[in-house]
């Protein structure tokens, strides 16, 4: 029997605010354990939480990004239970009444575009961390990251494979991240994802019984658990037995996916609405101020380069990656006012240079008015394409502009007939023999007269007048 | 008289004419509490240290011409308030070594405001009971009889204000834990308007229930308290950002021409018939001073108890999980596992009544219960909420008995909670609905036990209870004299 694969992927993104969701502490990572903590996030006796509205600020964005409709009043809900990085013993949450709903993302996979729902989308507070001690004697727990504003994204079953699944996933990663309400990073747990799935036989109507995964901390790794469960299941109902609805941890170093022990998800959250804070009213006016302020997304952003700069939809693609790199390219290609070579430089070498050190395009070393003005100089003929190559990793290395690099090293290209024509008579005449074999018509000796013109010039003879000089002299020769 | 004795606007009266010193209240407080708090027990910790201190304070700043509303006046605090630095307990095991590090809203306005603190007083641990009885430290005795309960969950404030420990109090009123403690002990209690005073440092129950309130020895001291405690907070998202009125204004500006409606759901059976003739005179009081008394009907009264006994255990099963002995307060030390610590610290940190609540309000929300207790019990909540609604439409207030009967004795009712709960019948429904209610002194029974009287007003009306109230307790004082504040003291 053939069966489909059904994918819902539910996603928590940590959010951007200078603050936590309901005190003033800092969403800082990193900091001393405990050190951005106050009596709210402690869950002391007696505070009480208030509203961040930076956080339904950044809802707004993401639910307008994903066309979703936004609900005029939603409310906060209590999720109930007991873990010591819970200070409070209940988490924060929006449960019966959430502030977006009905919305969508375009994916596109080999080529085939596809419409995934998003089923809601709302604000909660994340939880602290446990650090156990390596002699197991005790565990300690930080609390600096209790409180700290979380999306959480809810899929709709819509996916069919894992290839969607981690086009769906780079999508919303990539929305996020342009909106710059997170940073996107999954090591670190700043957007992480659990994904529900089940199999049922091609044709059926109805949902199989489904497994919950957690723990896949990268594309790369939502993509593998979902395969292998995959084939888990298929296994289980091609011998006619039954998948146990459970949640199962991703076991990267195995490559497979556990059952969670069950004492650990035997939870009854008894969700109730939240008495100690009042209902979020996002009116038009609200949200119309969101929308003014609203970037260009990546969807349109690549729509808009391939026609304003004619370049190829896979060059868009790439150039559009992060809203900082999609603005560098656009400020080269401004400056420069040459979009082509602008783009082929961005993608070629700084990107090269960039990804060699891991480093993103804001901690870029070549501004983009020196790299415009490098194309400028490559134009006009100051220097030439190869010699720009070793003007572009000196700009990266040292930061300096392009004409200090060019006088420093004197990498002015030679321009002049005269210099050129003088260097091309002493290499015809120290190299009588191989002339008369090139008349004779080894005509791939053209090359090795350039190899050496170039050689004695240090690279800097400008090739078209070099070849056209060459060309005429060799004519000549008798 | 002695300066114990005296109500807030008498002692300012003092201070502002020069013929006494906080210092000299301050003392007088303490020297009274020396004398009979070792029978009454109405606090958990004393802050004399603290209060001689700011004595002084208030003395150099009243020298300045720079006293507030309340500069010098001894007032007391249950100990459900947080308190900076201060030992706060709630009346539970479980925060036995809690000191907090932040105070109350209500303790830095009252702070603000010149007040001394003189302590922290006894209460059912975490407000739960209607008797002071469940407190971890001990039973508070009413100043009328020792034998007999002061009421709660704010018992040690009502009984400290009776006993003149104090000149003043707050407490916190979540069904009636301010104005059945004010009527058991023959004080005034007020239990203002839900969002009128900020929670925040309150150490919540019910949410969606407590409110902080005043205890004084009469009227106009409600209405300065008030004045102290009241407005909006930004840190308390649910306090309210309506306007606070001076309440001194509404005080005796008379009752002519109002309509005070009678809920008939309130007279029936379990009505000690003492309270009731009590409230009937009261009825001819109020007729008497112009207002005109109508019979009205709350028909979903009789649910009152049940959605109540619903709503607050399953916010509290909620609101006490942080009491889990990780980061402060209470912690069984030997337990074998993370679980193990949880349950033991749980069982020895709280007593019967709190475990009690934990468990109904766990099971109300509980998945397949949820939709059967909670939200019916919510949706019924609304309703009575309506009735409210529709009796304001024709009454400017509410005159009910505050309690079913005088005082019991102390251990009667410990081994029937339903029987205790049934003390809070008739408070309960403002809490429901969110609205003001304020107990007043009314009579007493044949073996003098104070008893009291309610009225209820609608939201933010808490203007209109202190005209009322002021009123009746200046005609009731014309026609019996031992209703007369200044008459009305236990024999200690
Ligand atoms: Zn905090």
């Amino acid at each position: 029997m053939e069966f489909e694969p059904v994918i819902g992927l539910e996603v928590h993104a940590q959010l951007l605010t200078e603050a936590k969701i309901f005190c003033g502490c800092s969403t800082k990572f990193g900091a001393e354990p405990n050190s951005h903590t106050c009596p709210v996030c402690l869950g002391m006796p007696g505070v009480l939480p208030v509203l961040n509205k930076k956080v339904v600020d950044f809802l707004i964005k993401m639910a307008l990004a994903t066309n979703c409709t936004i609900n005029k009043k939603s409310s906060f809900a209590r999720k109930n239970y007991f873990y010591p990085d819970l200070p409070k013993g209940y988490q924060i949450s929006q449960y019966a009444e959430p502030p977006a709903e009905h919305g969508w993302v375009d994916i596109e996979v080999n080529g085939d575009k596809k419409r995934i729902g998003i089923t809601r989308i709302h604000m909660e507070e994340d939880a602290g961390k446990l650090i156990h001690d390596e002699h197991g004697l005790a565990s300690y727990v930080d609390l600096n990251r209790t409180g700290v504003p979380l999306l959480e994204i809810v899929g709709e079953p819509d996916i069919r494979s894992p290839e969607e699944a981690a086009a769906y996933l780079r999508r919303l990663h990539e929305i996020l991240i342009y909106l710059e309400i997170c940073d996107g990073n999954m090591e670190e747990g700043s957007f992480r994802c659990d994904a529900n799935i089940s199999l049922r036989p091609v044709g059926e109507r109805n949902f199989g019984i489904r497994t919950e995964l957690k723990n896949m901390n990268s594309f790369r790794n939502v993509q593998r658990a979902l395969e292998y469960e995959i084939k888990r299941q298929r296994y289980i109902l091609e011998a006619g037995g039954e998948v146990v609805q459970e949640t199962r941890l991703w076991d990267d170093a195995a490559g497979v996916t556990q059952p969670m022990r069950s004492k650990e998800e035997a939870h009854d959250y008894r969700y109730f609405p939240e008495p100690d804070l009042v209902s979020v009213i996002i009116d038009d006016a609200w949200i119309e101020e969101i929308r003014r302020g609203m970037p260009e997304l990546p969807l349109a952003k690549r729509e808009r380069f391939v026609r304003e700069y004619q370049i190829p939809a896979y060059d868009a693609g790439v150039l559009t990656a992060s809203r900082a790199l999609a603005d560098y390219f656009e400020e080269v290609a401004r400056l420069s006012g040459q979009p082509k070579a602008a783009a082929n430089w961005v993608m070629g070498d700084i990107l090269r240079f960039l990804n060699e050190e891991k480093k993103g395009i804001e901690a870029c070393p070549v501004s983009p008015t020196n790299l415009a003005a490098m194309i400028r100089l490559v134009e006009n003929q100051t220097i030439s394409g190869k010699i720009a190559k070793e003007v572009s990793e000196t700009m990266y290395r040292t930061g300096k502009t392009p004409e200090e690099i060019i006088s420093e090293k004197g990498l002015v290209q030679i321009t002049d007939a005269g210099v050129l024509t003088d260097v091309l008579v002493k290499i015809l005449r120290e190299n009588g023999e191989k002339v008369a074999q090139y008349k004779a018509g080894k005509e791939k000796l053209f090359g090795f007269f350039v190899g050496q013109a170039m050689k004695a010039t240090g690279g800097k003879a400008n090739p078209q007048l070099l070849n056209e000089l060459l060309k005429k002299m060799l004519a000549n020769q008798e | 008289m002695e300066l114990y004795q005296l109500t807030i606007h008498e002692i300012k009266d003092k201070l502002d004419a020069g013929d006494t010193t906080a210092a000299e209240i301050v003392n007088s407080v303490f020297e009274r509490i020396d004398v009979v708090e070792k029978d009454v027990k109405a606090y958990i910790t004393l802050m004399r240290d603290s209060a001689m201190a700011e004595a002084s304070r208030a003395d150099e700043a009243l020298k300045k011409g720079r006293g507030g509303m309340l500069t010098g006046i001894p007032v007391a605090l249950k100990d459900i308030l947080c308190t900076k630095g201060v030992l706060t307990t709630c009346g539970s095991r479980m925060l036995s070594n809690f000191v907090p590090p932040y105070d109350a809203t209500v303790v830095e306005k009252l702070k603000e405001a010149g007040a001394v603190l003189t302590g922290k007083t006894n209460m059912d641990e975490f407000a739960m009971g209607s008797s002071t009885e469940t407190s971890f430290y001990g039973v508070t005795r009413n100043p009328w009889n020792l034998e007999r309960i002061p009421g709660g969950s704010s018992g040690g404030s009502a009984a400290a204000v009776a006993a003149d420990e104090c000149i003043a109090a707050i407490g916190s009123d979540t069904g009636g834990s301010i104005r059945q403690p004010a009527a058991l002990c023959g004080v005034v209690g007020m239990k203002p308007t839900y969002g009128r005073v900020s929670r925040f440092g309150l150490i919540a129950f019910a949410s969606s229930l407590d409110q902080i309130g005043p205890f004084t020895k009469d009227v106009e001291d409600c209405a300065i308290m008030m004045n102290v405690i009241s407005g909006y907070d930004r840190r308390d998202s649910t306090s309210s950002p309506e306007e606070v009125p001076d309440y001194r204004r509404f005080l005796g500006t008379g009752i002519e021409g109002l309509t005070i409606g009678i809920p008939k759901e309130y007279f029936v059976g379990g009505l000690d018939p003492e309270v009731e003739k009590a409230v009937r005179r009261a009825i001819k009081t109020i007729e008497g001073a112009g207002a005109r008394c109508i019979e009205v009907s709350l028909p979903h009264t009789e649910y009152c108890l049940p959605v109540y006994y619903i709503v607050a255990p399953a916010e509290a099963s909620s609101n006490l999980a942080r009491y889990d002995g990780v980061r402060y307060g209470f912690r069984f030390r030997e337990g074998r596992d993370l679980m193990d610590m949880y349950k033991k610290t749980r069982s020895a940190g709280f007593g019967d009544e709190v475990k009690r609540r934990i468990m109904i309000g766990t099971y109300a929300l509980s998945s397949g219960y949820y939709d059967a207790y909670y939200k019916k019990a919510s949706q019924v909540r609304a309703l009575i909420k309506r009735d409210f609604d529709e009796a304001f439409r024709t009454c400017d207030a509410l005159l009910t008995p505050t309690t079913p009967t005088p005082a019991f004795c102390i251990g009667e009712k410990t081994d029937d909670p339903l029987q205790m709960y049934l003390s809070d019948l008739f408070t309960i429904s403002a809490n429901l609905a969110g609205i003001p209610g304020i107990s007043v002194p009314c009579g007493y029974s044949a073996s003098g036990l104070p008893i009291g009287l309610q009225f209820l007003a609608a939201h933010f009306q808490e203007g209109r209870l202190i005209q009322i109230a002021s009123e009746y307790e200046k005609q009731a004082a014309v026609l019996d004299a031992n209703l007369d504040p200044q008459r009305r003291r236990p024999n200690l």
